[in-house]
């Protein structure tokens, strides 16, 4: 069955992982800008960072025939550098008009405290100020419940914000409902020690139905596992689901949210 | 789709749920062989044990939202009132949706 990875950190892959995912079905990527792994110094190194998303990495999908599209940001492992973060913002405007920049993201709360909630509220601007789509990082383990539960807040909070162009990643059991109650898009991170595994996914799929909701594997340089969707398309078939309700959660769905960027072009064969 | 029955489900995840538990069993062997005879568990170790003791209970319960249970006992408490403490308080205040916050 052909998919779509909503969020997948190509720039920690192995270009042997774009030709297992192409055999596999994976037809898009969607890849938010996220942590590297170590604090960067300067703005230049996320201008570079940024040119490798919406350049390199396209053109490194595109040899085995896979869409690659991308969200900027200053993640929120970042943001205790509010100047930094600021002058981050300020610059990503230079790339917003590339062809794959989908929106801004993955912004959001990472130990929950007072800069990051601050940063995560200008990038909210930025955002509505270029009539951006939003993609939200939820915190891990015991922060998510708290830092979702914030997220939401600020988001419904803001009059500007239309909840059907946000999606809410990495929702689990203690989380999805307030997501889908609002009216946002939701993401389940297929990342089974630290948030979902396939089964689990599969179980929230038969209790809240398919509609605005994903899946993803937000494989990066960390233990993940970039072919994390076929394992939940194996276990949805497994169970009996109709082959047309996997196809929305893991085709349709990510496909519906990122056109309404102007940007996404359905994956043709 | 054709809904799997309870006798199904539990049939093709018996052996998998035996293993989970024999793992938990073993764990908490673990923890009881290498703290040795007297000495017991303190500060957040002992605090992390006590949270799985918790969660162990849940699974004993007969609601059908365990893993939502499991997942709230494991998180860090949500306060209402956060932006205040922050004083980051809205901008752009949407009314309606201030309204449906939970209090």
């Amino acid at each position: 069955m052909d998919f779509i990875d909503p969020h997948l950190h190509m720039v920690s892959r192995t270009t042997d992982d774009y030709e297992t995912l192409a055999k596999m079905g994976c037809v898009a990527i969607s890849e938010p800008a996220f942590w590297a792994g170590f604090d960067r110094g300067s703005v230049d190194g996320f201008r570079d960072y940024f040119e490798q998303l919406t350049a390199v990495e396209a053109r490194r999908a595109a040899q085995f025939g896979i869409q690659h599209y991308c969200w900027l940001c200053i993640n929120a492992k970042e943001a205790e550098n509010v100047s930094l973060s600021r002058e981050v913002i300020a610059m990503i405007p230079e790339f917003l008009d590339r062809p794959g920049v989908l929106g801004i993201g993955e912004i959001g709360l990472n130990k929950n405290t007072k800069n990051e909630a601050t940063v995560f509220l200008e990038h909210l601007d930025l955002a509505i100020e270029h009539d951006q789509l939003i993609l939200i990082h939820t915190p891990h383990l015991e922060d998510k419940y708290q830092g979702t539960r914030m997220i939401l807040d600020m988001l419904c909070d803001d009059s500007r914000i239309n909840p059907d162009r946000v999606l809410v990643d990495h929702v689990e059991e203690h989380t999805i409902s307030e997501v889908l109650d609002r009216g946002f898009w939701a993401g389940m991170t297929l990342y089974p020690v630290t948030k979902c595994t396939p089964d689990r996914a599969a179980d929230m799929i038969e209790r809240f139905g398919g509609e605005r909701l994903l899946a993803n594997s937000a494989g990066d340089w960390g233990v993940s596992k970039p072919t994390a969707i076929p394992d939940l398309i194996f276990q949805m078939r497994r169970r009996g689901y109709e082959e047309s309700l996997i196809r929305k959660v893991v085709h349709d769905n990510p496909s519906e949210f990122f056109a309404k960027s102007g940007k996404f072009a359905e994956p043709v064969r | 789709m054709k809904p799997r029955s309870s006798e199904t489900i539990l049939d093709q995840s018996y052996l998998e749920t035996r293993a989970k538990l024999l793992e938990i069993a073993a764990i908490l062997d673990r923890i009881d062989r290498a703290k040795g005879s007297q000495r017991k568990l303190s500060g957040d170790a002992a605090n992390r044990r006590e949270q799985l003791t918790e969660a162990i209970n849940l699974l004993l319960g007969e609601s059908p939202d365990r893993a939502e249970q499991i997942q709230k006992l494991f998180s860090r408490q949500y306060d209402p009132d956060w932006r205040a403490a922050f004083d980051l308080m809205p901008e752009h205040a949407s009314t309606s949706a201030s309204e449906s916050r939970e209090s």
